[in-house]
């Protein structure tokens, strides 16, 4: 990297905001994903105007530059492909203003997703989007990622609770779109920038809704003793036009390796279990409770149980949201795939996942958001081991290519990002990628930020980039 | 009339896409496709999204403006377009392409009747959460692109929230596509939700996939009545603090009782207004709430507590299946139009604890220019303020100018906007249609270059042309 941009970035941010050594750098070549880029400088802006000298920075020496927030992301898209500068917005991590009467809240991108929520916890709010990583996970990577999460089953994922944006185009212009009230003039560009994954402006501020805490929840374990009782189970609670505010699905080997883990008390010897959550007015949630009950036990569920109270709640979503993390335990490495189904799929899709494990000889430990067929199988493997490498690609593009014959979709949320973008053209034209790409160049021309993601480089279509994982220690390539 | 002329090689190239059939120039046909006292010199109805591509290549290649249309209810939103060569009729696009009741998920094209797809959709209990002003005749297509809203956004948000995907044709001929059919989805870029609301300016819509829903279990409704402004909203902000999550809430102005008796609403609703449900002097506060008996009964007493509590002069509790007059509310902007020469409809929008300062502001304007109206207001923060002159008179034209001027400042002063989307054709080049000049107008026209570089889809819809 040019020495004087170092200097330039130093005397902008203080050196205490720059970080440049190798063994500095190692910390942010990675993500929550198998992919692996290193950047040559990372730096921690405080303030919009650091945000804008550091593009300006960028666009003098012509060099890359990617945003990140905590760099729990699972396709890369916080990475630095090309290298160049990171910018990690963790240090602007303020809360700007919560306006409880009219449900709104604005805050700087670096704001912990789960800090917000606690934050209007006591006036009866919380924002709703809540990533499996809510408690690391940033605002500001949430709304460049569209972001979902369990509850976004009955409550929507990000893009339907941001309201307003400040950011900074890699042009240089400052600029603010949307309004904290509703149904802005002229085109949405807030639908457009919310979920481009970082390729079209650094996002420096942010206005969300607030959404009130239902009155009533139950949240019901239903436990099954075959994969095909569990799926069908959820078919039939879609078809039946109840939408619980979540429906989640664990298989048995995921299960196990949870409960070893966090001791939530789930079952050892299932085929796999749903939980369930049903939340609103205390009338409505008692019947539907039962309702959803009826329906588990109509397909033969071993047993419905009921958590009796928060702390039997709040521990069997730990065992959910802590389900990578368990699974992180049992090998060096893992594959999480983010396939996307109609739900009447769900009981078909499940088979051939299990047949692909077997072909390809992986462990394949699944874990859904069974409610909107968004799946997340997760293939062990040593990532050291490059034959092993390769399989687990292969095997995870059979899943892939069987969701969309299925009519799904490559991800539905954790993106594109460095590691599908050479799936794209299985769901898009070369005319739909086109008026993508034009519509970033409009907005980012040189493409010097988030370079080389999404969009699949049109020479080297086809292209495998995931690669096997250096040793430790060694000297990444 | 104004109409624009082309020549015949034209219309025998449209033939040659569409079949003669499906081209029409004479007068009679093109009056019908009116805008703003604009005629097109062709209109043309292409039957798939391929012969849509090649009627805008062609368009584009011999530089004719195009305005899409679906069933032609909401054309008059925004300015005229500047020019305005060719209708693109979008209503033989008609097909419901797929439909998963399973799944929850729809796929149809532009030119579906709205009504036509509810049918579709009620055979399994499902429905779309569009309720939208003219939903009798309106096509999805147009729906989108006119960006309309309902009263059942209060529950179910707007049509971007439950949109999934598109295909459209671009200002060069170009045929793609965005989003996909499952209900979860992050792949590339939402170039669908860019469409919505766009008046056609940036594509012309060919298909689109949303995501279904259960039809709500019986749907009740109260109608509390105030004597202020302040009151409903007082009641308002009381629903929107308790566990209460109703489908719809309307603050509803003296004044339009009348509208919905008049001749003009029984166009849009048959069905007599049961009396006394809402009061021409009073304002009232309308919820819509659905669920199981034990639901009904706990909204139907925590919003009467609630009313009380805000001041109430009365409440009625619609205890049985909602009246079909219970529809009027969704054709307020309809009715409103027809209800007068000059009917001028302003949006305003707010946070939602700025409502009251927003309607006294607007109340004001009106009064304070003579003029007569009615205001029915979404309980998230949107007002519509229907100013209705008795003429088309300069008198008039100079009064309303004056009151719109005024909402748009008090409105900029709550840090919300003011836009008024249906004004007479005449004035509308003399009003601030989209508001004051905004900041973020140099990345909309980025947005603009990359659809439709040439300028020939619906042009300046959102511009004026002076």
């Amino acid at each position: 990297m040019d020495s004087q941009l170092l200097r330039d970035l130093k005397s902008l941010l203080g050196s205490e905001a720059v970080l440049h050594r190798p063994e500095e750098l190692m910390l942010y070549e990675y993500d929550g994903s198998v992919e692996v880029a290193r950047p040559n400088c990372v730096v921690f802006p405080r303030t919009t105007a650091d945000v804008l000298a550091i593009v300006k920075l960028a666009n003098q020496y012509q060099t890359p530059l990617v945003g990140r927030g905590a760099g729990t992301g699972l396709s890369g898209g916080a990475l630095a492909r090309k290298g160049g500068i990171l910018a990690v917005f963790s240090r602007m991590n303020r809360i700007l203003e919560i306006d409880i009467e009219n449900q709104r809240a604005t805050v700087q991108p670096g704001v912990v997703n789960a800090d917000l929520s606690a934050a209007v916890a006591n006036a009866g709010l919380h924002f709703a989007p809540d990533p499996s990583s809510q408690k690391a996970c940033t605002i500001g990577g949430n709304v460049s990622e569209n972001s979902g999460g369990p509850h976004t089953l009955a409550y929507g994922v990000t893009t339907n609770h941001v309201l307003s944006l400040e950011a900074v185009l890699p042009t240089g212009e400052l600029i603010r779109i949307g309004s904290s009230a509703l149904d802005s003039p002229g085109y949405d560009l807030l639908g457009l920038f919310v979920g481009s994954e970082g390729t079209l402006a650094l996002i420096t501020e942010i206005t969300v809704k607030l959404t009130r805490l239902p009155e009533a929840v139950k949240t019901l374990l239903a436990i099954f003793d075959t994969l095909d009782d569990t799926t069908e189970t959820v078919v039939d609670i879609t078809a039946r036009g109840i939408t619980p505010a979540a429906c989640e699905m664990l298989d048995g080997w995921t299960l196990r390796a949870v409960e070893a883990y966090v001791h939530a008390g789930f079952p050892l010897d299932c085929a796999a279990v749903l939980l369930l959550e049903v939340d609103g007015v205390a009338e409505a949630v008692q019947q539907h409770a039962e309702e959803v009950a009826d329906i588990c036990r109509a397909h033969h569920a071993r047993e419905v149980r009921v958590a009796r109270d928060a702390r039997e709640r709040d521990l069997l979503w730990k065992g959910r949201k802590n389900a990578f993390g368990a699974v992180g335990r049992l090998s060096p490495t893992y594959y999480v795939q983010d396939g996307v189904i109609p739900r009447t799929k769900l009981p078909a899709t499940l088979r051939r996942i299990n047949e692909i494990g077997v072909k390809y000889g992986f462990q394949i430990g699944n874990i859904f958001h069974a409610g909107d067929g968004n799946l997340h199988p997760l293939i062990l493997f040593d990532a050291r081991d490059e034959a092993q490498f390769r399989g687990v690609v292969a095997a995870a593009d059979e899943i892939i290519q069987f969701c969309i014959e299925m009519g799904g979709s490559i991800t539905g949320e954790h993106g594109v990002g460095m590691e599908k973008d050479r799936l794209m053209p299985l769901l898009f034209s070369e005319a739909d990628l086109d008026v993508m790409r034009n519509v970033r160049a409009a907005f980012n021309p040189q493409g010097l930020l988030n370079p080389d993601k999404i969009f699949p480089s049109k020479k080297g279509c086809g292209e495998i980039h995931v690669r096997p994982l250096p040793l430790a220690g060694a000297p990444s390539a | 009339m104004t109409s624009s002329a082309i020549s015949p090689n034209v219309t025998s190239r449209l033939s040659e896409i569409v079949g003669a059939a499906n081209v029409a120039s004479d007068f009679a046909q093109l009056a019908t496709y009116e805008i703003d006292r604009k005629l097109p010199a062709a209109a043309v109805r292409p039957g798939s999204g391929e012969e849509v591509a090649e009627i805008v290549e062609f368009a584009a290649s011999e530089k004719l403006a195009l305005v899409p249309t679906g069933a032609r209810t909401k054309l008059g939103i925004g300015y005229a377009p500047s020019r305005y060569d060719l209708a693109l009729d979008t209503t033989r696009l008609n097909k419901v392409i797929a439909y998963d009741p399973g799944d929850l998920t729809l796929s149809v094209e532009a030119g579906v009747p709205l009504a036509k797809l509810a049918q579709v959709l009620a055979e399994h209990r499902q429905f779309l959460p569009l309720p939208v002003p003219f939903v009798n005749r309106t096509t999805v297509g147009g729906l989108i692109a006119a960006g309309v809203d309902s009263p059942l956004r209060q529950f179910y948000g707007t049509a971007r929230d439950f949109l999934l995907g598109m295909e459209y044709v671009t200002g060069e001929g170009v045929a793609a596509k965005s989003g996909g059919r499952v209900v979860k989805n992050v792949t590339g870029y939402d170039i669908h939700k860019l469409m919505i609301g766009a008046l056609g300016t940036l594509g012309v819509i060919t298909r689109v996939n949303f995501k279904t829903f259960p039809m709500p279990l019986a749907t009740r409704g109260c109608i509390a009545r105030f004597a202020t402004a302040e009151n409903a909203l007082d009641m308002r902000h009381r629903i929107a603090q308790s566990a209460l999550t109703p489908l719809t809430m309307e603050i509803v102005s003296p004044g339009v009782a009348e509208l919905f008796g008049s001749d003009a609403a029984t166009r849009y609703e048959r069905a007599p207004m049961p009396a006394n449900v809402i009061s021409n002097n009073e304002w009232a506060l309308t919820t819509g709430y659905a669920g199981n008996e034990q639901v009904l009964d706990r909204y139907a007493k925590d919003l009467q507590s609630m009313a009380k509590e805000s001041g109430t002069t009365g409440v009625t509790i619609l205890a049985e299946k909602l009246p079909p007059a219970w529809a009027r509310k969704r054709e307020f902007i309809p009715i409103a139009l027809a209800s007068s020469p000059a009917t001028t409809i302003v949006k305003m929008s707010v946070l939602p604890m700025r409502m009251k300062e927003a309607l006294a502001a607007a109340q004001r304007a009106a009064e304070s220019n003579n003029l007569r109206w009615a205001a029915m207001a979404r309980g998230l923060g949107i007002i519509y303020f229907a100013i209705l002159p008795s003429d088309h008179t300069e008198e008039y034209r100079q009064q309303v100018a004056n009151a719109t001027s005024e909402m748009q400042q008090g409105c900029a002063k709550l840090a919300g906007h003011a836009t008024i989307p249906w004004a007479p054709a005449q004035w509308k080049n003399t009003l601030q249609i989209w508001g004051p000049a905004r900041p973020d107008a140099a990345q909309m026209q980025k947005i603009k270059s990359v659809f439709d570089p040439q300028n020939i889809l619906s042009p300046d819809r959102f511009a004026s042309p002076l």
